[in-house]
Order: C-alpha cells, then structure tokens, then sequence
C-alpha cells in the first residue's frame, strides 16, 4: 500500500484525477441542468486536438487540450443563436473537422516520433504518464475554477433553470453563459488528460445524473457529484494497479474502470427509488 | 485486383451506404443516432479481434445492438444522460479488449481514425453486399421515411406504422454506420454521412433527387479523401472531416 | 349508413387516468359543414384523435367512407428536401414500400388536390418555407388527395391571421358543396364559423351535444351540459357564451354593451 502511495506516477495520476473529479463534479451538475452535454461532448472532441498537438510538438498537454477546448468555446458561441436542429448538425460537422485535425496531428505523432502510444494516450487517458508539474497546476486551476463556480453558482443555477427569470432579476445571462462555458473547458481538458478525450463525457455527466437522482438540494447535489466522479477515478487507479496481477505482464487500462465505475454508481441509482 | 483498385472498391461501397443513410439521418434529423451507432461499433471491431471471429460480424453484431437500445430508450426521459453514459462504457470495453488483445497502440488509431489500407480482400463481398443493400432498401423505403419523418399520425391514418420505417431505419444506419467504421474511423463516419447528407437535402428540394445526390456527394468525397490520402502520405481520416465541413458550408451557401 | 358521414356511440377515452371525454354519441350528417367547438383543454384533439383510431378508445365508431386528416400545424425545418407537391403526392402512397414509378394518374390526382386548395403558386417551394396559411392549404391537399368522404381537421384556423383563416373557412365550405365532403373542423372560437355551419358539436366536461347552432347553442341546454348556469349572449349576429351570472335577465345591460363603440 505505501509503495503505492509512494510512487511517482500514482501521486501524479491521484492529484489529476482528483482535480479532474471534483470540477466535473460540480460543472457536470449544471452541465446537465442546462443541457450542455453535447457541448461538452463537443468540447473534449475538439480539444483532443490540442492534445495531439502537444504531444507532437513537446508542449504540456494541459495547455494543448486548454488552448483548444478555448477555441472551441468561441466557436460554440458563434454558432449559438441558430436553431437548435440546425445547431447541432453545423456542430457536428465541423466537429469532424476538428477530429479531422486530430487524425492528422496523431498520425503525425505516430510516423515521426514513433510515439506508439500516442493515439491511446490523448484518446483514451494518460494519467500516470502526465509530468508531475502539471498535476500541480491541475489542481490549483480547478481550486481557482471551484472557487468562481461557487461565487456565480446562485444566478448561474437560476439562469440554467429559467432564462427570463434570470434575466428579469438582473443575472448578466448572457455573460454567465460564457463563462460557463470556458469553465468547461478547463474542466473537460482536466477530464481528457484523466480519461482521454472520448471518454471525458462521462466524468462530467455521470456523477452528476447520478447525483440528480439521489439527492434533492443544489449544494448537496453538486458535492455528492464531485465526491461520486472522486470514488470512481481513485477507485479505478487502485483496480488498474491490482490488474496487474489478473493477467501476466498485462494491465487493464485505467479509464475502463473508471467509467465502469461511474456507469455503475449510475445503474445503481436508476434501480433505487428517485429522491 | 491490384491491391489499390480493392481499397477503392471498398470504400466507394461503404461511401454509397453511408451517403444514402445520411440523408435521411438528416430528414429524420437523427444526428445523434449517427453519433452513437458508429462508437457502438467500436467494441465489436476490438472484440472481433480479441475473441478471433470475422471483423463484420462484431461490428454489425455490436451496431445492431447499438440501434436496438436506442430504439428502446427513445422514449425515456433525460436520455442523453443514459445514453452517453452507455456509450462511454462501450468505448471503454472498446479499449479493454484492444489492450487485453495487444493490438492496443496499432488498432486504436485505426478504429478511431480510419485505416483503410488494413482492410482485406476477404472482407469485400460483406462490404459489396451492404453497399448495395443498404442504398436500395433506403430508396424502396424512401416515402414512408419521408413521411414518418413529416408527420408519424399522418402515416398512421393512412394506414402505415411508422415504427416500421423506423426499425428499418435504424436498422439501415446502424449497418452503414457499422461498416464504415474500418474505413473512416469510429469518430469520422459521422463526418461522411453528415456532410453529404445535409449538403444534398440543402442542394436539392425532392426526396428523390436529395438521396441520390447524397450518395454521389458521399463517392465523390471518399474518393477526394484516398486520393490526397494516397498522394500526400497524410491519412484518409483528415481528409474525410475536413472535406465533408468543406462539403457542408459550400452547400450552405446557397440560398433556401 | 347511407345518409351518414359518421355514427358514435358511448365513446369515451381515459388519458392518464382520467376521464377525459364520457360516454360521447352523435352522428353527422353526410355533406354537413360541423364546429367542434370546445374551450382549450376541453378535448377536441383527444376526440379527433380517437375517432382516427390514432387513440384508445372504447365505445363504438363507424364512418361511412374514408376519413382524410388535417392535424394542427406541423413544425417543418425550412431546410427539409421535401416540396409542397412531394408532401401531397406522400398522402397517396407515403405508408408503401417499394419503387414508386413515376405514374400520370398520381401525378393528376396531386394536381388536382394543389388545384382545389389553391397550391399551385407555391406547390414547388419547400414546405418548411411556406406561411402558416399556405401551409394550411397544403395540409388539406395532403388530406383530399385520396377522396376522403369524411374530412377532420383540428383546429386549423389557429396561428391565422384572420384574413387567412377567413379564406380557409371559404375554401373548405366550397370544399363542403362541391365535393359533398363532411367536414368536421375543431376551434375554440365558434363566431368565425357561423356563417358556414350546419351543425355544431359542442364540447363540455367531457360530454358533447351535436346539432343545428339555434338548437344547441342556447342557455338552458349549455347549462345543462356544464352543469352550471351558462348565459348564451347574442351581440351583433355573435354568440358569446359566459359563464357564471344568477340567470336574471339582464337584456338591458346586454343593449348597454352592444352600444359601446
């Protein structure tokens, strides 16, 4: 247990997902609320090329992902005031591009580098890999984003619940809907170096429709959240760790337990009665 | 067959059945399915792998699935929790089974982003047979999707049953969707069914016309996609998502 | 059966537990021009839906010929690749599978519908295009396109400008005459139709009453229907129908309101 504790990679791996779970938590419940999956979806697909990017050209991966879950951000604000069917098509499409972009920079990574484990490390999760220092800066962005998520949480809470409400109070709706967003993108980039980029929907979603169906008020909710997406990242490190001895010479990768984890906290509550 | 004419062949194949059930993933506005049946491929693809049986039976086993447990869920409320989630589990057994077979770092790649090249000759007549089938079907079926899509009660008093066209529908994409997936990748068969699709139902005003020309959008983008991927080294995948939003925006230019 | 459109009888539907109409009969007659008329919530749709078969329902429904369906405005994305004509041509063969050759009869049959609605100005144009009246037009077309005797619209002169909704009332009382079509259209606002009604079906707590507007349109027989006092007010050739009031006459101040500019 202490070598555990004690290795590199694993206090990397607890610190990022740590970082990871609690923002996704939290940002996840009002994900839902509001009806932004998609545009978190969206956001993790974009931003797995900035991942790529950094890994082909030697930059920090939390900057490549950031950088273009930012321009993402930007883009989904551009296309904001069409009809939602038509929306989501243009999304979807020019989505393609950007994974367009992915293929190619990974390809990139692949022939030049001989990074073989390229594509399964932006796509599906590099936790252990991360260099320490950015553990730390993980954690200390998603401590800052918390903390301006708790400032806003009121009018952003009511803005998601009702527009107009918000509005007639005096919410700046428009303006929390931004900053919304660009919270997202730090948090779906934290979940895409956990997770990988495709499977970073689900820490952002999961806990928090679970947490939706298992306790009423706003604040429990997006704390049993964060506690939830917490349970499953470090409980899955743990199962990836004992896998090693299921199979000789062969662990299963991480992110597998991690989402099993979170979909079956999520079975569980839809089996349970509704708070 | 020289090896290059095989890969041409296959993928004008998987381009045509993919065109025709992108348009009318488009006239259904069924994005999502789109979204969802391809990454329910995925796993099969990896497990086809890992277990040893051929390729097209785990992704149309695993595809068909995929299409029968959204058929299921449509009506449930908040889905698009239930269903992401469901998803990201398959992409993660996906990756179990990739890792546990060894393949991992090769084949995530190809399955995510397309390697056409790896596909053999062995799986040609799967895919000459979805390629016809898939596009024939969707044309005799092409007025009640039409109007299943319009108006489901309209289709109803006339004495059709629009869970029918919608099986069948379903049933169609998720084939397509399902093989597609060596060619452009689990994350680009959206891509080449989507923007041909909507590109075609922008250009044309007619049912008739609007399949065919989704089809023909969708050859014509497949074989811009090989050929600069041929010539450039640079892969298909790349090729295949930039040009069907190059595709998409072109057609929006013209006016409604 | 000859000389009816439609017979009902003891027809009631339960939507979520409750009752929502009870025990509904009557009979149209064939070629009459018929208002549901019913205040919002009172289950018109609910009753054109079950006559349809679109519902479940008990109790007993016979038509006398095909039934051709109008439903309340459809949303249609302005992008959607399918024209006015295409949408009509689909009310012909849209529940078959199989080749649709291209067929003269089907194609005079669409004509003939765009003709008798007035469509042929925009019969080309996308139907997510048109206005809410030109779509109205449309609608109706898809529905006359196979000769139905019997023709259902629900509440077609919703979301019109009263001038739309005038020219739609005067086609389908054409409609009415010419073809001897019956029509049975639903609308919360039974003035607008007087001028072309034969009959009226009045809606009220989950009973209906069907008849001429001077047989059923009357105080004492509404009051009976809601069970409880309703005054029927005639001003200016309108009917209102009010609630509430202690059944005095009150002709006088009835006069007074008619005066008021």
């Amino acid at each position: 247990m202490m070598a555990f504790l004690q290795s590199g990679p694993v206090q990397t791996a607890l610190l990022l997902s740590g970082a990871a779970a609690l923002l996704c938590g939290a940002l996840g419940l009002f994900t839902v609320l509001r009806g932004q999956a998609f545009a978190g979806h969206a956001l993790a697909d974009v931003s797995s090329a900035g991942g790529a990017g950094g890994l082909l050209f030697g930059l920090s991966p939390l900057l490549g992902f950031l950088v273009f879950g930012l321009m993402g951000v930007g883009a989904l604000e551009i296309l904001q005031t069409r009809r939602t069917a038509a929306r989501d098509e243009a999304a979807g499409i020019l989505l393609g591009a950007g994974l367009g972009l992915t293929a190619l920079l990974l390809h990139l990574c692949l022939a030049g580098h001989g990074a073989s484990g390229a594509a399964q490390a932006v796509m599906f999760g590099a936790m252990f890999s991360a260099p320490p220092g950015e553990a730390l800066w993980a954690c200390l962005l998603a401590g800052l984003s918390l903390l301006v998520l708790a400032f806003i949480a009121r009018p952003l809470l009511l803005a998601s619940l009702d527009q107009e409400l918000a509005l007639v109070s005096g919410a700046p709706v428009r303006g929390l809907g931004i900053l919304f967003l660009l919270l997202l993108a730090l948090g779906v980039t934290l979940a895409a170096m956990t997770v990988g980029a495709i499977l970073a929907t689900a820490l952002l979603i999961g806990p928090a429709a679970t947490a939706l169906r298992l306790v009423r008020g706003p604040v429990m909710a997006a704390a049993f959240s964060a506690a939830l997406g917490l349970a499953a990242c470090w409980g899955g490190i743990v199962l990836a760790y004992a896998s090693y001895g299921w199979m000789p010479g062969r662990t299963w990768p991480v992110s597998f337990f991690i989402v099993a984890l979170l979909l079956g906290f999520y079975a569980a509550a839809r089996l349970g009665r509704r708070a | 067959m020289s090896y290059v004419m095989e890969v041409w062949l296959a993928a004008s194949l998987v381009a045509l059945a993919a065109g025709a059930a992108g348009f009318f993933v488009v006239m259904r506005r069924a994005g999502f399915a789109a979204h969802a049946l391809p990454m329910a491929a995925f796993p099969g693809a990896a497990a086809a792998s890992l277990f040893g049986f051929p390729l097209w039976a785990g992704l149309a086993g695993f595809a068909l699935g995929g299409a029968g447990v959204l058929a299921l869920v449509q009506r449930t409320a908040r889905r698009d929790a239930a269903t992401a989630l469901l998803l990201a589990a398959l992409l993660a057994v996906g990756a179990l089974f990739l890792s546990l077979s060894g393949h991992y770092a090769g084949s995530v790649y190809g399955l995510l982003f397309g390697q056409v090249f790896a596909l053999g000759v062995g799986d040609l007549p799967m895919l000459g047979l979805i390629g016809v089938c898939v596009p024939l079907l969707l044309w005799l079926g092409l007025r009640p999707l039409s109007l299943s899509a319009l108006s489901p009660d309209l289709m109803q008093v006339q004495g059709g049953r629009p869970w029918v066209a919608e099986l069948l529908f379903l049933a169609l994409l998720a084939l397509a969707a399902g093989f597609a997936v060596p060619v452009t990748g689990a994350l680009l068969v959206f891509s080449l069914m989507l923007g041909p699709g909507a590109a075609a139902a922008r250009l044309s005003n007619r049912p008739g016309a609007g399949l065919v020309l989704a089809m023909a959008l969708a050859l014509g983008l497949a074989w811009a996609a090989l050929g600069l991927a041929y010539v450039s080294d640079w892969p298909v995948g790349f090729f295949t998502g930039v040009g069907a939003a190059l595709v998409y925006l072109l057609a929006r230019l013209k006016p409604l | 059966m000859n000389g009816t459109a439609l017979e009902v009888a003891g027809l009631s539907v339960a939507q979520g537990g409750q009752d929502v109409l009870r025990q509904i009969g009557f009979d149209l007659p064939r070629g009459a021009f018929c208002g549901l008329i019913g205040a919002n919530g009172a289950g018109k749709t609910t009753l054109l839906r079950a006559l349809l078969g679109l519902l479940p329902s008990q109790g007993r429904i016979r038509a006398g010929g095909r039934i051709g369906y109008v439903p309340q405005k459809l949303q249609f994305e302005p992008d959607l690749p399918v024209r006015a004509r295409d949408f009509v041509a689909l009310g012909l063969d849209g529940h078959k599978f199989g080749l649709s050759l291209p067929s003269r009869g089907r194609a005079a049959k669409v004509e003939e519908a765009l003709r008798a609605v007035e469509a042929e100005g925009f019969a080309a144009q996308r139907i997510g295009r048109l206005s809410g009246g030109q779509q109205q037009r449309v609608l109706i077309a898809h529905a006359l396109v196979r000769a139905p005797e019997l023709l259902l619209l629900d509440e077609p002169l919703a979301n019109l400008d009263i001038k739309a909704a005038a020219e739609i009332v005067a086609l389908l009382k054409r409609l009415c005459r010419e073809r001897g079509v019956t029509v049975l259209l639903s609308a919360h606002d039974m003035n607008p139709l007087l001028p072309v009604m034969d009959q009226i079906l009045y809606l009220a707590d989950g009973k209906a009453l069907c008849g001429p507007v001077h047989e059923v349109v009357r105080t004492e027989v509404l009051s009976a229907l809601y069970g409880y006092h309703i005054d029927v007010i005639r001003v200016h050739g309108r009917i209102l129908v009010v609630a509430g009031g202690n059944g005095h006459d009150h002709a006088h101040d009835v006069e007074h309101v008619a005066a008021i500019p």
